[in-house]
């Protein structure tokens, strides 16, 4: 089981290193946020202080969606998740490993892009850098797991891509406001029992859907 | 062959107990309760808001059932259960969604606040309407049912954490400006407004079942239809 779930990961992340799709879309796509934020709003410290904590999150989400899309898109050319499928093993290996990999393409995004925030709008940040590492992780493990989920669901149609942010934003409400409380607490300096209630609130959604997708990806993925 | 695309008696006699209901509620809330004293007459928009707020919760939990009850049994009855009872609960919410600010702007003098109750009904709104953008996508029945089951359940279960989510992040921007109440005035409610609104909300209960009924005959006729089309294009 191990070396199945190393075997979908492993996939990925080389099919990634050859064609470098989604990391560079993903990174080009937040790179613009940060452009576009910088023109659309006066950004003035105080100003700034109140709106970078969003604006991560805005720009960790959009560009997820466009990494999530591409997940299982990919595994329809050449009917590759056919393929997949046909591993000799539970069907929820692959919804783990794609969640893994697409974890770790996110992530990637995530550790040049948060800093690129800070440069770009000569942010001096002076928080808990490892509760921001914390917050960040545990959401985008979260926005990860149900986005994978979700675009394993939406990929069946043929407007996937239309349909996956539509069906995933609602869903992902909790964990967007939980994200976006929790990160700029930390950006005015607070500790972790500020932002205990928003951590613990988005663990809880991390484990609800972690498990109910591990639940259910077996009826997603039916022939 | 199933017959249950045709109507019986039982629905004629459920639409004229409705009928009858919804007279008997319109005098009740027009005529006999009296108007509130602070709000005047748009506290009568109340005994509708309450009674569809409460429908619509009632149809996405039939939502859920029916698209476990599919999962597990595989009978296409309960997917067409499940879409009519959806499709409805999106109207009884867009209702809760239109006479809420009404009622809002002249009881708070706001069209909308970020309370809540209210946030998560919008919530609710577009996780049901993302449902059946699901039942609209371009798929086979059988996938069609079986994802927006899947669907149906993630969204439901969600719903609670949304509700969390939004109630700690109000508390945290604002203070709590409104009553706890269920009815938000504040205050209690007078006997016969209560009377009142527990007959509107049967009303409407009544009513979303004689709707369903409808909705569950036009899904099945819409499935008779395709299987006509089907062994048309296999014959040819």
């Amino acid at each position: 089981m191990i070396n199945a779930l190393k075997a979908v990961i492993w996939k990925d992340i080389i099919m990634e290193y050859k064609t470098k799709q989604m990391t560079s879309s993903m990174l080009v796509f937040s790179g613009l946020v940060i452009v576009i934020f910088g023109f659309a709003f006066e950004l003035s410290i105080e100003v700034l202080h109140k709106v970078l904590p969003g604006m991560i999150w805005v720009a960790m989400i959009f560009s997820s969606i466009l990494g999530l899309n591409r997940s299982f898109m990919l595994e329809k050319n050449n009917d590759c998740m056919q393929g997949m499928l046909l591993l000799p093993c539970d069907r929820t290996i692959i919804f783990l490993g794609k969640f893994c990999a697409n974890f770790l393409f996110v992530l990637l995004t995530q550790i040049i892009i948060v800093p690129g925030f800070f440069v770009f709008f000569d942010y001096r940040f002076q928080g808990g850098l490892g509760l921001l590492v914390l917050i960040l992780l545990v959401g985008t493990i979260g926005f990860i797991a149900i986005g994978t989920f979700l675009a394993a669901l939406a990929s069946n149609s043929r407007m996937s891509d239309m349909l996956l942010p539509i069906i995933l934003f609602p869903i992902t409400v909790p964990l967007i406001i939980a994200g976006v409380q929790s990160t700029s607490l930390i950006f005015q300096g607070q500790g972790f029992d500020a932002i205990s209630q928003w951590f613990y609130l988005m663990l809880v959604f991390d484990v609800i859907f972690l498990v109910i997708p591990y639940m259910l990806f077996d009826y997603v993925m039916e022939v | 062959m199933n017959q249950n695309y045709l109507l019986g008696k039982r629905h004629n006699i459920l639409g004229w107990t409705t009928f009858f209901l919804v007279c008997i509620s319109l005098y009740m809330i027009f005529i006999v309760t009296p108007t509130d004293v602070r709000l005047g007459i748009v506290q009568k928009i109340f005994y509708f808001h309450v009674a569809s707020a409460w429908n619509a919760f009632f149809a996405f939990f039939i939502v859920f059932l029916t698209s476990i009850m599919y999962l597990v049994k595989r009978d296409r009855k309960y997917d067409v259960i499940a879409v009519a009872s959806a499709e409805i609960g999106v109207i009884f919410t867009t209702i809760v969604l239109t006479t809420g600010p009404i009622w809002g702007r002249s009881s708070w003098n706001a069209w909308w606040v970020w309370e809540p109750r209210l946030t998560t009904t919008l919530i609710l709104w577009f996780i049901y309407i993302a449902y059946i953008m699901i039942r609209m996508s371009d798929m086979e029945w059988e996938k069609k049912s079986r994802l927006s089951a899947v669907f149906g359940i993630i969204g439901f279960i969600d719903v609670p954490i949304v509700f969390m989510a939004i109630r700690w992040w109000n508390t945290k921007l604002h203070p709590v400006v409104f009553g706890e109440g269920t009815d938000q005035t504040g205050g209690g409610l007078d006997t016969i407004m209560l009377y009142t609104l527990i007959l509107s909300v049967f009303t409407f209960t009544a009513l979303y079942f004689y709707l369903l009924q409808k909705g569950i005959a036009i899904g099945n006729m819409r499935n008779k239809v395709d299987e006509i089309k089907d062994n048309f294009k296999n014959a040819i």
